[in-house]
Parts: C-alpha cells; sequence; structure tokens
C-alpha cells in the first residue's frame, strides 16, 4: 500500500501559522448538577492548516464527542463544561445553535461513521446534497441540482445525472459514503471532520474512500481531522496523530514517529494488540482490561490498571502531557522509558506496514 | 402473589452484566460513546398506590355497598321521582346524588351499576385472559401449524373491528350478563394471546429451556415451570389496560340497550335513560359517567405504572 | 406493484366474506323465530309455515349459505320488514349522512391533532406540553357516548347554541363530529409528538444540522416528513375503532346513518337490513384499510417496488 502522505507532513497553505482550529482543556459533561459525570476531562489539541489529524481510541476514549464538540452537535445532555473551542480565531464552544449554522457547511463540515443513517431516506441523494446549495448558496434549483450532480461526479460516483434521484438504500455502502463527502465539501470548507468514515465499510471500499479523502483534501487545501479505531488508515493518511484514552489525549505528534517509536504505554498496547506484516504469525496481544467507566475512573494515571508498566506513582499522581521530543508529547510518568525501548518494537522507517483495527 | 417482574427470562443476561447490584445500572456497552448509564430501576410511583387504593375502594363499594344502602336500585318510587342531589325524600331520607325519573336512589344506582362493571370487566379479563393465555402458550411454544392457525384465527379476527363484533354477538344473544361477558371476552383473547405467544416465543428459544427438555422434561412441565413465569408480567400488563377498555365497552353497549337486561342497573343503561331529562334533571346522565371516568383513568393510571414497573425501558 | 395491490385485493374480498359469513351464522344461533317476529304472534301456523317457505328457513344450513351469498352477490339482502323495501337500498339511503359524520369527525383530528402534536414536540417537556397532554389523554380514556351526552347537556340544552340532532344545518355537524374526533384527536396528537422526537433522535437530523441547515428547515422538511410514515401506518389501525365509535355517537346524537339504522334493526331483530349495514361497514372497513396501505407504500421509498435497484 503506498504511502498516500504528503512528503514532510504536508504543505499548509501560507497563513500566520496558527492552528485553523484547537482545543484548549476541553471538558465535556454529561448531566449536571450531583450526578454529572465527564466524559472528556482536558483535552488540548491544536491543528495546523493544511494537515490530517488523527483522532484515535478505543471506543469510550471520548474521541468521537470531541468531534462533536467542534462543531456544536453534542447530544442532548453533553456539555461544554470548561476549556476553549477556537476555530479561525474564534471561540466557538458556547456558541447557541443560531450562532453555529453560518459556520456549518460553509467553513466546516462533518462526515459520520454509518451512511445509511446519517442520510436521510426519504429524500432522493441529489435534492439532499442541492438543499446546501440552494439553501445555504441562494441558487435556483435547477442550478443547485446541477451543481449537486457536479460534486457527485468528483467524488468519484458513476452515471452520477441518474443517480441522483436515487435514494439513499438504493446505493452500495462506498457509494453512501461518496455521498456524504461530496455533501459535505459542497460548500468547500475549511476544515472536514470525519468520524469513523470508513469503519462502517468493507476493507476494500476503505481504501477506495480514504484515497478519495485525501484527494480531496489536496485539491482544495482542506484541513482535516480523522477520526479512527483504525492504525492502519491513520498511518497511511494522516499527518500527525493523537492518541485518547478515558476522555484525555495520552499521546500525540507526527504519525510515523508515534506509531514506530511510540511514547506511552497505552499507544504501545495498541500496536501490538494489531497485526503487523513484519511479525507474521507473532501473536496478538491484547490490552488486559476493558477502558473504564466515566463515573469510576482511576486515580493518578487513568491507564494504570492496565499498564504493564505501572509503579506506585502512576497510581497517585495524574501524569500530565508533557513533551517529550520535537513536537511529541505524551502522558506517561515514564515516558522516556518508553520511548527508549521498553516498547520492544522492531525498528522501521516506514510505518505504513501496520495495518487492522483497534 | 407470586408474580415475580425481574422473569426468569432476564436472569441470565443480569447475570453476565452485572451480579453484585440488585437493581443498579450496568457497565456501559463498549459501543457507547457517550456513555449514558441505565436509570435505576423505578419503584411504583406514590400515586399508583393511590390509585389502587382507590380502586380497592371501589371494588369494595360495587361488593357491599348495594347491602348496605338503604335504597333499593331497582324499586320504583315515583312520588320521589327527578330530585336534585342532596334533596329530602318523602319520607324524611336523603338522596346524596338525587333520584332517577323512576324516583329510584342515583346512588344505589352508581353502587348497583358499579357491580355490573367491576364483574364485567374482571371477567372479561379474566376469560379472554385465559383463553390467550392457553393459546398464546401453545402458539408460542410448539410454532407449526398450531401456530400459524392460531395466528392466522387472530388476524382475521383482529382484521374486524371488535366493538361491532360485540355488538353484533350481544345484540343477537339478547341482553344478558353473561352474554355481554361472552361478547366481549370472544373480542379480546387475541390481544391478550399475542401478548403472551411473544413472551413464549423469546423464552423457549433460551438455553435452559432447550436443556430442561434434552433432561426429559415433559411439554406441559416446560410449560408451568419455565414459560409460564416470565409470560405472567407482559400478561399483566395487557389485562390491567384491558379491564379499563371492558368496563367501558359493557357501559357503551349497555347504553345502546345491547347490555344487561333493562331490570338490571348499569351505568350506560342510566346514562341512556338519562337522555330524556337532561333539561330537568343532569344528574342522571351526568353522575354515572363521571364514576365511571373516574374508574377508567384509575385503572389506566395502575396498568402504566405497573408497566413501567416492569420495564423501565419503555418509561424512557 | 401491480402483484401488491391483485394481493391486498384479494386479501380484503377474504375479509369481506368472512364478515358475511360470521354475520349469517350469528343471524341464525339468534333465539326467535324470524317468522313469527315479521308477521306478529297471532299469524297462523300455515302462514308461518309458508312464509318460513319462502325465506328459505326450512332448507339445510349450507343451501341457506348458498342462497344468501348468490344474493349477497347480486345486492340482495331481502327485504325490511320493518321499514318495507329493500334491505341494502334501505342501507345506502343512511350512507350520506355517515359519511358526512365521519368526513368532518376526521377533518377535525387531523386539522387539531396534528399541529397540537407538532406543538407538544417541539416544546417537549415545556408547560404547553404538558398543557396539551392532558386533555388528549382524558379524550382516550373517557368513554365516547357519555361525552357526546354532556356536549348536549352543555351547549344544547344549558346554553343553546348548537343543536343535539340533525336538522339538515351545518351547526348541527358540530357536536356530533367534535365527539366522534375527541379520542382519536388525542391519540394523534400524542403519536405525532412522539414519532417526532424520534425522528428528532435520528442520525440524519444530525447530518442536516451540520450542513447547518436551518432548524425549522430540519424540523418541517427533515423531520416531519419523515414521522409521517409510522403515523400513516397506525392511522389504519384508527379505523376499526373510528367505525365503531361512529356507530355509538350516531346513536347519541339520533343522527340518521347506517351506525344508529344497524343498532335499531338489531334491537328489533330486523336482520336482512343487520346483515346489509354490516356488509356495507365492512366494504368501508376494507377501502379504508387499503388506502391507508397504498399510502403507507408511496410515502416510504424504502418500500416502494419500483424503486428496488
Amino acid at each position: 500500500m503506498t504511502d498516500t502522505r504528503p512528503p514532510h507532513g504536508g504543505t499548509p497553505t501560507p497563513t500566520d501559522g496558527a492552528p485553523l482550529i484547537s482545543l484548549t482543556d476541553l471538558r465535556l459533561t454529561l448531566g449536571r448538577g450531583a450526578g454529572a459525570v465527564d466524559l472528556v476531562r482536558g483535552v488540548s489539541l491544536d491543528v495546523p492548516q493544511g494537515t490530517t489529524v488523527a483522532v484515535v481510541g478505543e471506543s469510550g476514549s471520548g474521541k468521537s464527542l470531541t468531534a462533536l464538540s467542534m462543531m456544536g452537535l453534542l447530544p442532548p445532555g453533553v456539555t461544554v463544561g470548561g476549556g476553549d473551542i477556537v476555530f479561525d480565531g474564534t471561540p466557538v464552544a458556547r456558541l447557541t445553535e443560531r450562532e453555529w449554522q453560518p459556520l456549518r457547511g460553509r467553513q466546516l463540515g462533518m462526515i459520520f461513521q454509518d451512511p445509511l443513517s446519517a442520510l436521510n431516506p426519504c429524500i432522493r441523494v441529489g435534492d439532499q446534497i442541492a438543499e446546501m446549495f440552494r439553501l445555504r448558496a441562494g441558487l435556483g434549483r435547477r442550478e443547485a441540482r446541477d451543481r449537486a450532480v457536479e460534486s457527485m461526479v468528483e467524488v468519484g460516483i458513476p452515471d452520477a445525472e441518474r443517480r441522483a434521484r436515487s435514494y439513499p438504500h438504493e446505493f452500495s455502502g462506498g457509494m453512501r459514503q461518496r455521498v456524504m463527502i461530496a455533501m459535505a465539501l459542497s460548500l468547500q470548507p475549511r476544515l472536514l471532520i470525519a468520524d469513523e468514515p470508513t469503519t462502517a465499510l468493507d476493507v476494500t471500499v476503505q481504501a477506495q474512500i480514504m484515497r478519495l479523502l485525501i484527494a480531496r483534501k489536496q485539491a482544495r487545501g482542506l484541513t482535516m481531522i480523522l477520526i479512527s479505531h483504525d492504525l492502519g488508515v491513520v498511518s497511511r493518511s494522516a499527518d500527525s496523530v493523537v492518541v485518547m484514552y478515558a476522555g484525555r489525549v495520552v499521546e500525540s505528534g507526527p504519525s510515523r514517529e508515534v506509531l514506530t517509536r511510540p511514547a506511552h504505554p497505552y499507544t504501545v498496547g495498541l500496536m501490538r494488540s494489531v497485526p503487523d506484516r513484519r511479525r507474521p504469525g507473532a501473536a496478538l496481544e491484547a490490552i488486559p482490561g476493558q477502558p473504564p467507566d466515566p463515573r469510576t475512573v482511576p486515580s493518578g494515571c487513568a491507564f494504570h490498571p492496565r499498564c504493564p508498566m505501572a509503579r506506585d506513582r502512576c497510581r497517585t499522581e495524574v501524569p500530565a502531557l508533557r513533551p517529550v521530543g520535537p513536537a511529541r508529547a505524551s502522558a506517561c510518568h515514564f515516558a522516556d522509558e518508553v520511548v527508549g525501548g521498553g516498547a520492544n518494537l522492531p525498528e522501521t522507517n516506514d510505518a505504513s506496514e501496520v495495518s487492522g483495527h483497534v | 402473589m407470586t408474580v415475580n417482574p425481574a422473569s426468569p427470562a432476564q436472569a441470565p443476561e443480569r447475570a453476565t452484566a452485572d451480579p453484585g447490584t440488585p437493581a443498579g445500572p450496568g457497565t456501559p456497552t463498549p459501543e457507547a460513546n457517550s456513555a449514558v448509564p441505565a436509570p435505576a430501576r423505578r419503584r411504583m410511583p406514590p400515586r399508583a398506590w393511590v390509585a389502587l387504593g382507590f380502586l380497592a375502594l371501589v371494588v369494595l363499594g360495587a361488593a357491599v355497598g348495594p347491602l348496605l344502602l338503604p335504597y333499593s336500585a331497582t324499586e320504583t318510587d315515583l312520588p320521589n321521582r327527578l330530585l336534585p342531589p342532596g334533596a329530602r325524600l318523602s319520607d324524611g331520607g336523603v338522596a346524596l346524588l338525587g333520584t332517577d325519573q323512576l324516583g329510584r336512589d342515583l346512588l344505589a344506582q352508581i353502587l348497583a351499576g358499579s357491580r355490573v362493571s367491576v364483574i364485567v370487566g374482571l371477567a372479561t379479563v379474566l376469560i379472554g385472559g385465559f383463553a390467550g393465555l392457553v393459546l398464546g402458550l401453545l402458539a408460542g411454544y410448539f410454532g407449526g401449524w398450531i401456530d400459524t392457525l392460531i395466528s392466522r384465527l387472530g388476524d382475521a379476527q383482529l382484521a374486524f373491528p371488535s366493538v361491532l363484533l360485540a355488538i353484533l354477538i350481544a345484540g343477537v344473544l339478547g341482553p344478558s350478563l353473561t352474554n355481554i361477558i361472552i361478547a366481549l371476552a370472544v373480542t379480546r383473547w387475541v390481544i391478550f394471546a399475542r401478548v403472551v405467544r411473544a413472551s413464549a416465543l423469546t423464552v423457549q428459544g433460551l438455553e435452559y429451556v432447550e436443556s430442561a427438555r434434552v433432561v426429559g422434561a415433559g411439554h406441559v412441565r416446560i410449560l408451568v415451570r419455565y414459560i409460564l413465569p416470565s409470560c405472567w408480567a407482559p400478561l399483566l400488563v395487557a389485562g390491567t389496560a384491558q379491564i379499563g377498555l371492558a368496563m367501558v365497552a359493557e357501559a357503551s353497549l349497555s347504553f345502546l340497550g345491547l347490555g344487561v337486561p333493562v331490570t338490571q342497573a348499569s351505568w350506560g343503561a342510566t346514562i341512556s335513560d338519562g337522555r330524556d331529562y337532561l333539561s330537568s334533571a343532569w344528574w342522571i346522565s351526568t353522575l354515572p359517567g363521571v364514576a365511571l371516568a373516574l374508574v377508567v383513568v384509575v385503572v389506566g393510571l395502575v396498568s402504566d405504572a405497573y408497566r413501567d414497573h416492569t420495564d423501565p425501558r419503555a418509561a424512557l | 406493484m401491480l402483484r401488491f395491490v391483485l394481493k391486498r385485493l384479494a386479501q380484503a374480498l377474504l375479509i369481506i366474506l368472512a364478515s358475511l359469513t360470521v354475520v349469517f351464522l350469528v343471524v341464525r344461533v339468534a333465539p326467535g323465530d324470524p317468522a313469527a317476529l315479521i308477521l306478529g304472534a297471532s299469524a297462523s301456523p300455515s302462514d308461518l309455515a309458508d312464509l318460513r317457505r319462502e325465506l328459505g328457513l326450512d332448507e339445510p344450513l349450507l343451501s341457506q349459505y348458498a342462497t344468501f351469498l348468490h344474493g349477497v352477490w347480486q345486492g340482495d339482502f331481502g327485504r325490511s320488514w320493518r321499514l318495507g323495501g329493500d334491505a341494502l337500498a334501505n342501507v345506502l339511503d343512511r350512507l350520506p349522512a355517515t359519511l358526512q359524520l365521519s368526513a368532518c369527525a376526521l377533518l377535525v383530528t387531523l386539522a387539531v391533532g396534528f399541529p397540537l402534536g407538532v406543538v407538544s414536540a417541539r416544546r417537549a417537556g415545556s408547560w404547553i406540553d404538558r398543557l396539551i397532554s392532558v386533555p388528549t389523554l382524558l379524550g382516550q380514556a373517557l368513554p365516547s357516548f357519555w361525552v357526546g351526552v354532556m356536549l348536549i347537556l352543555i351547549f344544547s340544552r344549558t346554553l343553546g347554541v348548537l343543536p343535539a340532532t340533525a336538522d339538515g344545518t351545518v351547526a348541527s355537524l358540530v357536536l356530533p363530529s367534535v365527539t366522534l374526533a375527541l379520542p382519536f384527536l388525542g391519540w394523534l396528537a400524542r403519536l405525532v409528538r412522539n414519532g417526532v422526537l424520534e425522528e428528532l433522535g435520528k442520525d440524519y437530523v444530525r447530518t442536516a444540522r451540520s450542513k447547518g441547515v436551518d432548524g425549522r428547515v430540519v424540523f418541517y422538511r427533515h423531520v416531519v416528513r419523515n414521522m409521517m410514515i409510522p403515523v400513516v401506518t397506525l392511522l389504519g389501525l384508527l379505523v376499526g375503532n373510528f367505525i365503531a365509535n361512529a356507530v355509538i355517537i350516531e346513536v347519541v346524537f339520533a343522527w340518521p346513518g347506517i351506525g344508529s339504522l344497524m343498532i335499531d334493526s338489531i334491537t328489533n331483530r330486523d336482520y336482512s337490513v343487520v346483515q346489509a349495514a354490516i356488509m356495507t361497514i365492512t366494504v368501508a372497513y376494507v377501502l379504508l384499510n387499503l388506502l391507508v396501505d397504498f399510502l403507507y407504500v408511496k410515502l416510504d421509498p424504502r418500500l416502494n417496488p419500483e424503486h428496488m435497484s
């Protein structure tokens, strides 16, 4: 599988260098008052323009919620309990629905995991895309329809003119996802958030969709945030990686580095639990235990009950996310040990050989 | 009462999910991104108990009321006809709720009518429920042609508005308490059968039933010991809901003149009688209806509360 | 599509046949001698025997059934001994009045129930929602015939603003159609409310929001439109109850429709009219259900066979 990442981690469009979107100590809380639970417990991350940042973690790590919060689409009951989200210089963490409207679609777009449920089953696909042009760009019916067909062609849907009159259930999974992508990108937003875009698809189709996303990104200078279980997808497409566990960031850095020389035992565990072509026949080692229930997060380092390297300090002191190298950070008290080789992973320059899901 | 809302059908699942806590929320499934914990099992709200108490009073009143009251519900007393509530009778007594067009005390009428309503309500549900239970068990447990036969029969019957069927049967058989009960029970069994069948189907596929079969337990034993217990709760929920409906159906039939014979008091019949006297004696038509409405609403409350109690998910 | 239509039509015919059979059997089981009823108690035995032979009451049951079906096929249900004239003709005479009442009640149900449900859903959990839910719940729980009588008491006898029985004016339609509509209005409002709330939780709504589509457009164009589908299916259940209630309401308001005719005929054992009335009602019921089914298939593209690619 060829490495489709642009060389040197991407060529950002020339700007003042500020990240397009950045999260600062974001806390997302479920419920109010006494029974409130923090599902995301202080996430900070910066997404530079023109790059692709992948956010990986197990289910329950809070990665999807983090993504949703960046569009103001948190599910009912979940609120921003603290911290900030700044998009292109504008704080957006506490905008009302009405204030969000002009931004969505135009500045930021999102595609979701299950295209079958994410598309309206009773409206023709072409009309759903055209809705963007009619309502947000003020185009007339016919013109909007034409533009919708154009965008379907751009994402590689064959016979687009005719297919635009079909309903979502008449498409295959991959085609539906293409429709979603066409829809999300129709007004040329600057940021695309992809929440597990390939998880519901067949393996062969997954690759196609990822290629499409990269192609679209390069064509438009898009900034992309990719939420995924799938380390393989991440390694092939992302410039940098953020690893989340139990609602916090535990490691971040350029994807190549993080995946070949992880600086956190959790990341090591993730890499080990995934089939690796370089070690055929090697046993998969699942990380023992389960991610913690948000109501009963372990003291100190949340990972300590499952960590092979856990020491006393891990039980009592919460490790801060601190730098462990150029553009790399890790929230482990003993990150240097982990990087230094306690991880026992074979060295390689090409992390694209890693495949599989978390 | 040996009914256990925490039916055996749920037990195996709960054992793996959360062994220690009896009714506490289980661990969130790994799929739940924004993990919403399940609510704790709800107690029956206090108002359900109040409602139950009210119903107990009603049943008590139905059973003993007519005996306690000095006034007859059926003897005519023309000199005292059409007296408003609280009026004094010629013999010095007080008609608490007034008298009707034949001088009969309305309170006595209402109490006598309550007897009919309660009897019909309970009998219909008991008979229809029993028939539905048996047929539903057979259909759900044995499956195959038995199931097809029973289900098709039920579907066919439901395809036709049940009240019309009841009207027809009651009308043709003639006015009598038994006939109403028959007519109504015939139209109700399908609902109960469906509920029981659904329960039976779920349970009979579970492993512990399989193992009982393998060990050599006979059909009857399996049905009674394993399948039946899990059918109680939904059956009771359906039953409590149907009691109110059966009472309204009986009142409607009596209103139309197709229900109880003229000699017997029924709320529906009293309301119908009062129609000619709406301007002069509004209480005749109004008060029995209030009683009926009250009982139906309260039964509905109890039924809802019970359903919420046995199936917390339905309350969400 | 054609297969679907044919299948449903066949089902419809079966239902009609079944109900005819049931009516036939039930009437035959009835106590009392129809001949004596028609001629009166003072008729001579030979006259009674003659009439019985004429009505075919002496034949074996199966041949009576055959004769009956043959007659039905030709629209002949016999004569009404009470009103004179052909039974079916008597029934059909009353059809317009019933249609009038039903149509009006349906209108009221939709015009009031639907908006109430939508408002409830938009303001779910607020005092408006709770306020609306009280009468809707009551409307379903209170016995229809009593509500009708109460409305007559209030609006006709006490306030004197509306007539209590049919007198040819539009005003006389008001009380009966409102009474008939009441339980269904409440039911529809709850249904719409819950349907909307359920759709609001679905993924495609989130997608629409992520596109920056205005809240109100999301609500009406996406949610309400999609919600119609389950509502329409459940509407089918409504039909049976509606018909049954209509019969009772006609009696309450002495409305000259098929329902009141049927009840009178049952009480007076005019069985030819009873049979004709029940068949007419069954046909109406079946047609309405067919209509609902077609509507449902039309609305949901997932079921539309034309769109199966």
